[in-house]
């Protein structure tokens, strides 16, 4: 089938449907998504999306963006961040006019509370900044938008897939997608095409990502000679449930939770003394494994999985009833404790990527370290790269980001189809999608694709987590490629047409592969350590020779590497304390 | 410890009416059922087919009937369905949507409902200030039905559907409560016709299997009885 719009969104979670309210008043567009849109994993976020409303002490819009900055350890483009601080006030706003059920104070507005890194004046103590609807924060937003799109009547394209996109030369053209129900191919021309497909946690093994995260719009746009940025740094939050990876918020610390070791001992003291429990999600994610290696984790025995409690004990049945009730229920139903009673056995668990699709902060993908734009084509979200997270981001300005940079790119799509022209696509566009599923579906036998999915994600997350080395992860990078020629001659089991979900997965596959590779050589090249990538071999900051954004290439078997400059207009790099 | 998942099949393209296939699968007790049917699906059998995202009950895409009962295989732990080594898991699709692949039901039917409800905060009036302010009492008053993930076990535990497929069913119901219970909310009037209707609150007769299947522990059959007030409210004061 051929379709023609002006734009398409690819991915309904924040930051497409976003996109997409803002983009369908003024622009024929349509919303395609592999899973119904209310499914995304945006919903999955929980503890609250940070703006310096005041509501509840004084904070301001140049505090949220230096603890931006400061928070990724100085690879944030600082303009993009001031804009992410500015625009998060009437973001929330329009949420809460929208009928975000936020929680609130009791002079009946916006409640507010503290999370990782966000601090006033600079860095002297917790602020309240974190907008919360309970811990479902990011459930309230989806379900928002979602409703929003119905009452605008925004066209959808449920369980479809996309397989490829159409360049020609750096003008965007559309993009080709597999219907879920049929099996068919699908080609939409369109004057603009916005990636919004999320993150790709399950490239390794433990994870609070949902099985849909597959970064599928970073995987088609890399094959496509579009470079993905800061790839190597990849957040790890510090609590995930044991041996699962389901998120535990970093509100339940905001609330006053406490992170302790087998002693007991409240050991986040020793490593961040102003901020404690509340620092930033690396420092805290490695503060626990340094823990367990030094044989202080609850079993003691210095293994990878050994864990670490998180003490919510002192907050009270009440205050677990109304700010955190999902985090109760998970408790319950996962571990069969009652946070009020027991402490959490938590791990740090990959949890979500600061790199992807480069863009600015209109949310135009960016070709290279000139800044060449590709006409037309979008990227928005986890899965682009603005640079507002830089080495590491902070909790609560996930949500933002989707809010604040769904919107420009939806805005400016509006914009930009006016004046451009319709696409012609020829049908042998589909062609390369075409060789690649039938290849799959072609009735020869192969391996099927569940262990190589597995041994990538048992691989990187030995050897690309939270601690790395150059052995280690040239060990990863073999494997992965192995793994990738593994992966040509892989075949499905299920033959037939109709919701071919086996399909679907090597599909998605191929993705993680792809993107594994890049997170690994990526990685391997950045001799320091910064934000969430720490090497043992190279402990330090190194702002003489690092302080830059990678851009990788993905180019057949090899990954090219190039640079380009960080914006540090406003504050100068500095040493990073708490 | 071994179970056997006894698994509903069917296949538009080969089979002429659904069967079941059992999968014997070594699962840990406190694994997730999903964990479970993983397992079948990556390393016994590509071509079983089921929805699957978020893995801890938010996303609400593996809805699905475990053991005669609806709810999410990534809420239901293998030890909350079996007793011993040796047991059986019977898993069907969800009930009165079509099926359109094996545990994959069509779900057009449950979200046209969804939307005739207009589930989406009506207010045209201009905001005063930044905000629309609200007391926290008035926002817990439609709490918990904001927790609905539109995954549509309690429309397959509800009784009244097999005997009124048009009935709105519950989770329709449960989320124009949300919206109706919301000070902020002006739309009581422009849903009247969808809900004070003979397929819209009233076929509920109290069997509270949607409270039950609910796997966000939505109290929908008070939501829904909250709602009929409202609207006998509505027309009593009308006669007035």
């Amino acid at each position: 089938m051929y379709h023609h719009y002006d734009a398409i969104i690819v991915g309904s979670g924040g930051a497409g449907l976003y996109a997409a309210l803002e983009a369908s008043q003024r622009a024929k567009t349509a919303v395609l998504s592999k899973l119904y849109p209310i499914r995304s994993h945006t919903g999955a976020a929980q503890g609250g999306i940070s703006a310096a409303l005041g509501n509840v002490e004084e904070d301001k819009p140049e505090w949220h963006a230096f603890d931006t900055i400061k928070g990724g350890d100085y690879l944030v483009d600082q303009q993009a961040a001031k804009i992410l601080a500015e625009e998060a006030i009437q973001a929330v706003y329009d949420l809460e006019n929208r009928g975000l059920p936020f929680n609130r104070t009791p002079a009946g507005r916006i409640d507010q509370r503290r999370f990782g890194g966000h601090t006033r004046n600079f860095g002297e103590g917790p602020v309240r900044r974190a907008c919360y609807a309970a811990d479902r924060t990011g459930h309230m937003i989806l379900q928002t938008l979602y409703q929003q799109c119905i009452k605008n009547k925004v066209a959808f394209f449920d369980e479809f897939q996309v397989v490829d996109l159409i360049l020609d030369g750096t003008t965007c053209k559309g993009l080709v997608a597999v219907e879920l129900a049929t099996g068919e191919l699908h080609i939409f021309a369109a004057k603009a095409v916005l990636f919004a497909t999320g993150g790709f946690g399950r490239i390794f093994k433990i994870t609070s990502n949902a099985y849909a995260n597959t970064g599928d719009g970073p995987a088609v746009c890399a094959r496509r000679g579009i470079p993905l940025e800061d790839m190597e740094f990849y957040q790890f939050h510090p609590t995930g449930i044991m041996g699962l990876g389901i998120l535990i918020s970093e509100a339940v610390r905001g609330e006053g939770g406490i992170l302790r070791n087998r002693d007991g001992e409240r050991f986040m003291a020793r490593y961040t003394p102003t901020l404690l429990d509340l620092a930033p999600r690396d420092i805290v994610a490695r503060s626990i494994m340094t823990e367990v290696r030094a044989g202080k984790g609850i079993r003691g025995d210095r293994k990878i999985d050994d864990y670490v409690y998180l003490d919510a004990t002192g907050l009270g049945k009440a205050t677990l009833m109304s700010k955190l009730p999902d985090i109760t229920s998970f408790c319950k139903t996962y571990l069969g404790i009652d946070p009020a009673d027991s402490p959490i056995p938590v791990l740090p668990t990959a949890h979500y990527a600061m790199g992807g699709i480069p863009t600015d902060v209109h949310g135009r993908v960016v070709l290279d370290d000139k800044g060449t734009l590709v006409n037309g084509l979008y990227a928005a979200g986890e899965c682009a790269c603005v640079s507002v997270h830089g080495a590491n981001r902070l909790g609560t300005n996930s949500l933002l980001d989707l809010v604040v940079f769904g919107r420009r790119a939806g805005r400016h799509i509006g914009d930009y189809v006016k004046q451009a022209d319709p696409p012609q696509v020829p049908t042998s566009a589909a062609d390369p999608a075409r060789a690649w599923i039938g290849r799959l579906t072609d009735g020869q036998t192969g391996p099927h694709g569940g262990h190589i999915m597995e041994e990538m994600q048992t691989g990187m997350m030995e050897k690309v987590g939270i601690y790395r080395n150059a052995k280690e992860m040239q060990a990863a990078i073999d494997q992965v490629q192995a793994l990738r020629r593994r992966y040509q001659s892989v075949r499905v089991q299920d033959r037939s047409k109709p919701f071919n979900t086996d399909l679907l997965e090597l599909i998605e596959l191929r993705n993680l592969l792809d993107l594994a590779l890049i997170t690994a050589v990526s990685a391997l090249n950045r001799q320091e350590s910064r934000g969430a990538h720490s090497r043992e071999d190279f402990p330090g900051r190194d702002d003489t020779q690092w302080l830059k954004h990678t851009l990788a290439y993905l180019e057949g078997d090899k990954v090219r590497l190039d640079y380009k400059a960080v914006d540090t207009s406003i504050w100068p790099p500095k040493p990073r304390t708490y | 410890m071994k179970i056997i998942l006894k698994i509903q099949r069917y296949n538009p393209e080969s089979d002429p009416a659904p069967y079941f296939q059992e999968y014997s699968v070594e699962a840990n007790p406190n694994e997730r059922l999903l964990d479970a049917l993983m397992q079948v699906k990556r390393f016994q059998d590509g071509s079983l087919a089921f929805r699957k995202s978020c893995a801890h009950g938010v996303c609400g895409s593996d809805a699905m009937r475990i053991n005669g009962k609806d709810g999410l295989a990534c809420k239901t732990l293998v030890k909350d369905v079996v007793k011993q080594d040796g047991d059986t898991v019977t898993v069907e699709p969800l009930r009165y949507l079509p099926v359109q692949r094996d545990l994959i039901v069509d779900q057009k039917d449950f979200f046209e409902k969804y939307r005739a409800v207009q589930p989406f905060l009506i207010n045209d009036e201009p905001v005063a200030e930044k905000e629309r302010p609200q007391s926290q009492e008035e926002r817990m008053a439609f709490d918990d039905a904001t927790n609905c993930i539109l995954c549509a076990s309690c429309y397959s535990a509800c009784p009244v559907m097999a005997e009124n497929p048009a009935f709105i069913g519950p989770a329709a119901i449960a989320q124009a409560f949300r919206f109706l219970a919301d000070t902020r909310d002006r739309g009581f009037e422009s849903r009247l016709p969808v809900l004070d209707h003979p397929d819209g609150v009233w076929p509920c007769q109290n069997h509270f299997k949607c409270t039950q299947a609910c796997p966000r522990s939505i109290l929908v059959t008070k939501r829904i009885n909250q709602t009929k007030k409202m609207i006998e409210k509505h027309r009593a004061e009308g006669k007035a």
